[in-house]
């Protein structure tokens, strides 16, 4: 029997199809996915999962081309059974397989360090950050509790909030820290995340791109109402925030003189179990 | 099953050292610990009083419950007898009928028919406690279980499947099997073979009765401060854990010394079953990682307990060293859920593609490698948790990495199926699947280990999408291939194959119908462990619950097949239904109980298909006798 | 094994037990405390009346733990903490308060938020907020803007409650509030003071257990 060269036909398919699906993916559904790119670090997450989605998509391709082909070509039923050839091994394939995945694997390292190297693309980075936005920042502090987050505004005499507002286009610097367990802020369409530790000054970079309103959930486990942490927050423009943070300075004057002085993290009575 | 039924009398035949008096002295052994506790007034422990809940009598309650339970089942006479300079007074009982599988045996096999129901039992407890959470997440607020029962939920779901099922491939199919395999008449230390076992199930009783001491609200990772805060349900959790960690530890070393000085003469390295090195490497793990966890676990009852501060900051500890410990621990955990489902996938695809094993050595080469770079990942948990935040770089490339190994595997199992010809049996179709659904878990770890889009999604359903798609994709899926190939090896009979490929397609499709969705919903900013979520998400989540119970539904399809295939019907299997050339096929069935009249020699390694004729090491029998 | 007629009946018979146990295991996880709906006042108007006692004592399945219970419209105190009220309506809460005080973690939850007027009355006396260390609970929903603040009774009082049930003769303070319900929804309250005697950072046990510091406020 002629054998066609099954190599070939599934090449071409592989082909074919990826040409034809990895920029639909690319440039057609990779803009639309969460988080979008309404602030600087949505923006560096949203090209991390694009530039994946190009290279996962022609390896996806590849992959079901090759096993449906394997599967429908090669199969067999009934009685006796048959054997296949008995081919073991075959270094031609080996070499270039493992180049081949390992050079993927080097590039996407590095460009992931590169995005996030742009001021750790929204993630939490500790108490001395690796990757920083300079020049005019805004300090805002997280503070996580069980079960709500409040925020300070150290800037405009330490005033505490109950929501959370930003002006937009300023680089925003959180403070993210915890008075009980762990806890974690997350701010999808900011493009957030940082986990809230007791006694752990947490600090996360993002410029707003445009005004919004924005969900805000806790992504850690914390106990009993972790389900029900969440909130919602404002990006508006810088005179409507100076208008805001006012407002709330006269609202919670009353509080605010009960307030210990800002820190980056705080150790509230009682620290442990007590009698 | 056959074997010296004794003639004594039902009730004659209960007393001695099995399960029930190590279940009847477990409960004296509790409420002596429970009672002790009591007893203990010191001034540092008075703020039980106001608690309600006396932490060090419930640990004292579970240490005797563990102690009374294992002097039942037998575990201390051999011991004691040779303290004591005598011999062994209790002969192992491995023979015998039904009785010896509620008993201390050191026959590997029964252990392996042990782990395979026990650990079924307890897998179908985890899920169906999915079942509830997934009928709790019909709603976008909480309609059954309110908040507090819906974590309990969440934990012993998380706990269960990531405690029992880390054994459940090693436990059932490495203890029966591995031997067979090598050419070993048992295992190593066949004493510990059966304790690892007993351990298991007395920890997974202990988890469950966290029921009654409050539940606990932590999940599985059970981080500090919170689990310092929990109900003494919480205590239970690490019991659980502390057990299973044990067991595991002893069960990888039995393994891996097993593997070591036990293969039959000419079972070179270069021949060995590549599933024996998926469980050597899996074993491996296990006895590098669990003693973390251990450790972590007695930190945190100390904590508990007698008030030190190993993980407050607010007295000069530190919850990332909790973090820290368990993730060291538990990335190993995850691969040591993944690797054997390697090792199963690979042994079975050359009998199903009828074709020798294609790179072998590569194949070996990606499993060591993966379980050799699951240590040097783990902090890839903490991405957002503001440690090590310089290091991110390192472990985006080291968790990017493991996908270098696991690579060598699939190609392994694109080079085997070239040119093959494959026979669609039950077994092969849950090994393609696994390639499915394992390539997708892989593929989304890609995603979760690049940094600014882990940012995106770490701590979301898009993680709880990634990890059910690894481990019930790869580990529950390689399961269910390894139960329908070797069950008529255990049993001498075959599972019927249409229910099963009825099964196999229902858990398909309603796998990924479940899963695939979890992927959207992490992304659109649904976090994990939520009773609630915005209405807007309801559509998407009510087609993952009604998915998830036809997920259930094909479980119960499945022991419907168990049912009526093993115990209604009970055709005879053909000795050798599969026609593999594995030296465990080789033996009469049911398996004498020194598995080889006279000791194998090997002369190749067990994947020479395609090469007739084969040589057999033993002949089979005629016709397999009828169990039972 | 026996003939298959015995072999179908085991298995029925497990099935059976085994139905028998998962439907007393869910039977247990649904059982939460009773819905205890407000009194009626006026139109669109209820009364809430609530208290909290140091220890539940026997009114509780924990003695020692700390607790809100409700008055249901009989006029009988309930061991609960859901509460139904009206939407759209203004709902009258009395907190008779027999805990001393612990203190807030967080001292900005001192201020009164979100009821009518932002403002609570302390025995009679109007008031917009209480030193952070003297208050005993909170009654707070987050997602309905809610946070009351609730004065501890002072170490010397005399004739304090030491356990429940807890009788107005005793010393007490008398806090009252009103808010507005909007839509309807299953709003979830919680006390932030951590309360619970014994437990890590005061906020184990009671405070992690809907019937004793959290519960739902059912709006309909």
């Amino acid at each position: 029997m002629n054998e066609p060269n099954h190599m070939r036909r599934i090449a071409i398919i592989w082909f074919a199809l990826s040409v034809i699906l990895t920029p639909i993916v690319v440039a057609v559904i990779a803009p639309t996915l969460p988080p979008g790119d309404a602030t600087s670090a949505a923006d560096n997450q949203l090209s991390d999962d694009t530039l994946l989605l190009g290279i996962v998509t022609p390896i996806a391709v590849a992959m079901i081309v090759y096993f449906a082909y394997t599967m429908i070509v090669f199969r067999r039923r009934g009685e006796p059974t048959e054997e296949g050839p008995a081919t073991r091994d075959n270094r031609a394939v080996h070499i270039p397989w493992l180049v081949g995945t390992t050079a993927i694997v080097l590039f996407l390292a590095t460009f992931g360090t590169v995005e996030l190297a742009d001021a750790g693309a929204g993630g939490g980075e500790g108490p001395e950050p690796a990757f920083k936005m300079t020049g005019d920042v805004l300090p805002v502090q997280v503070i996580a509790q069980q079960w709500e987050f409040t925020y300070r505004y150290p800037t405009y005499g330490g005033v505490e909030t109950a929501h959370l507002e930003l002006p937009v286009d300023k680089n925003v610097e959180f403070h993210v820290t915890s008075l009980d367990v762990i806890h974690s802020f997350w701010a999808p369409r900011l493009g957030v995340k940082a986990d809230a530790n007791p006694g752990v000054d947490n600090v996360a970079f993002v410029k707003p791109w445009q005004e919004m309103s924005f969900d805000i959930r806790c992504s850690e486990l914390c106990g009993l109402w972790h389900g029900y942490m969440f909130d919602t927050g404002q990006v508006v423009s810088e005179s409507a925030f100076e208008e805001w943070i006012h407002e709330q300075q006269r609202t919670f004057a009353p509080a605010t003189k009960f307030l210990p002085k800002y820190s980056t993290q705080y150790f509230p009575e009682p620290e442990r179990r007590a009698g | 099953m056959t074997g010296t039924v004794s003639a004594r009398p039902l009730w004659r035949r209960l007393i001695g050292f099995n399960l029930l008096w190590g279940i009847v002295l477990g409960i004296v052994g509790f409420y002596f610990g429970w009672w002790l506790g009591h007893q203990i007034h010191a001034e540092s422990l008075s703020f039980f009083e106001s608690t309600n809940q006396n932490d060090v009598a419930l640990m004292l309650g579970y240490v005797f419950a563990l102690v009374g339970f294992l002097v039942g089942l037998g575990f201390l006479n051999y011991p004691l007898s040779r303290m004591r300079g005598h011999r062994a007074t209790q002969a192992e009982k491995e023979e015998g009928g039904v009785g010896r599988y509620f008993t201390l045996c050191t026959d590997h096999k029964v252990v392996g028919i042990q782990y395979l129901v026990g650990i079924g039992f307890f897998f179908f407890i985890g899920g169906m406690n999915a079942m509830l959470i997934r009928a709790e997440l019909l709603r976008p607020s909480p309609q059954l279980f309110g908040a507090g029962n819906y974590l309990t939920l969440v934990g012993l779901h998380g706990t269960m499947m990531m405690g029992i099922m880390t054994s459940g491939i090693l436990g059932p199919f490495a203890n029966y099997f591995l031997p067979l395999m090598i050419g070993a008449r048992r295992m190593a230390f066949p004493r510990v073979e059966s304790l690892t076992f007993w351990l298991l199930m007395a920890a997974g009783a202990i988890l469950m009765t966290t029921l009654l001491f409050g539940g606990f609200p932590t999940g599985w990772t059970g981080y500090a401060p919170l689990n310092d805060e929990a109900n003494y349900g919480f205590d239970s959790y690490i019991f659980f854990f502390a057990l299973v960690g044990l067991s595991m530890t002893l069960l990888g070393v039995n393994m891996i010394v097993t593997t070591i000085t036990m293969r039959a003469p000419g079972l070179t390295w270069g021949r060995l079953p590549i599933f024996c090195w998926g469980a050597i490497s899996t074993a491996l793990l296990m006895v590098l990682a669990a003693p973390v966890l251990i450790a972590a676990l007695l930190m945190v009852a100390f904590d508990r307990g007698v008030q030190t501060s190993f993980f407050l900051s607010s007295a000069g500890g530190s919850p990332y060293l909790f973090q820290n410990l368990f993730w060291f621990f538990g990335h190993p955990e995850v691969y040591l859920l993944a690797l054997p489902g390697f090792g199963i996938v690979l042994e079975l695809l050359p009998v199903f593609a009828r074709k020798p094993l294609w790179g072998y050595r590569i194949a070996v080469a990606g499993i060591v490698g993966v379980a050799l770079l699951s240590f040097f990942v783990w902090q890839h948990h903490l991405f957002v948790s503001g440690l090590n935040s310089s290091l991110r770089p390192f472990y985006m490339f080291s968790t990017e990495a493991i996908s270098v190994p696991t690579g060598l595997i699939f190609l392994c199992g694109m080079g085997t199926l070239w040119r093959a010809k494959i026979r669609y049996r039950v077994p092969m179709l849950f090994c393609l699947a696994w390639f499915f659904n394992f390539f997708i878990g892989g593929a989304s770890g890609v995603f979760l280990s690049d940094v600014p889009s882990d940012v995106a999604t770490h701590g979301s359903f898009f993680v709880m999408a990634h990890f059910h798609y690894t481990i019930m994709g790869g580990l529950v899926f390689a399961f269910f291939a390894a139960i329908y190939y070797w069950v008529p090896k255990m049993f001498g009979i075959a599972l019927n194959e249409r229910l099963g490929k009825i099964h196999f397609w229902t858990m398909f499709i309603s796998f990924n119908s479940t899963f695939a969705p979890l992927f959207a919903l992490g992304l659109m900013g649904m976090p994990r462990r939520v009773v609630t979520y915005p209405s807007n998400l309801q559509p998407l989540n009510d087609w993952v619950s009604v998915s998830a119970f036809v997920l259930g539904a094909s479980m119960l399809l499945f022991l419907a097949n168990v049912v009526y295939s093993l115990v209604i019907v009970r055709k005879p299997a053909p000795a050798n239904p599969w026609d593999s050339h594995s030296l465990e096929w080789q033996t009469p069935t049911p398996v004498p109980l020194e598995n080889f009249d006279r000791q194998p020699v090997i002369d190749s390694d067990p994947y020479d298909y395609g090469v007739p004729p084969v040589p057999v090491p033993l002949p089979p029998p005629a016709e397999a006798p009828a169990p039972g | 094994m026996g003939p298959i007629w015995a072999r179908v009946t085991v298995i029925g018979a497990a099935v059976v037990v085994l139905a028998a146990l998962i439907a007393l295991y869910v039977g247990n996880l649904v059982t939460e405390p009773p819905t205890v709906s407000a009194t009626p006042a006026a139109a669109h108007e209820v009364q809430l009346k609530l208290k909290t006692e140091p220890a539940v004592g026997p009114q509780g399945a924990n003695a020692p733990w700390v607790s809100y219970l409700v008055q249901n419209p009989e006029g009988k105190w309930i061991h609960s903490t859901i509460y139904q009220v009206p939407a759209n309506s203004l709902v009258h809460v009395t907190v008779y308060q027999f805990d001393s005080d612990s203190g807030l973690r967080n001292p900005f939850l001192s201020q009164v938020q979100g009821t009518v007027g932002n403002t609570m009355t302390v025995d009679g006396k109007t008031m917009q907020a209480i030193p952070p260390e003297e208050a005993s609970h909170t009654f707070a929903a987050p997602q309905m803007g809610l946070i009351v603040p609730l004065r501890g009774v002072p170490e010397e009082a005399e004739n304090p409650c030491e356990e429940g049930p807890c009788s107005l003769k005793q010393a007490h303070e008398t806090i009252t509030f009103t808010i507005r319900t909007g839509k309807p929804g299953r709003y979830r309250w919680q006390c932030f003071v951590p309360c619970a005697a014994g437990f890590l950072a005061g906020f184990g046990g009671p405070m992690q257990t809907i019937g004793y510091m959290d519960g739902f406020l059912e709006v309909v």
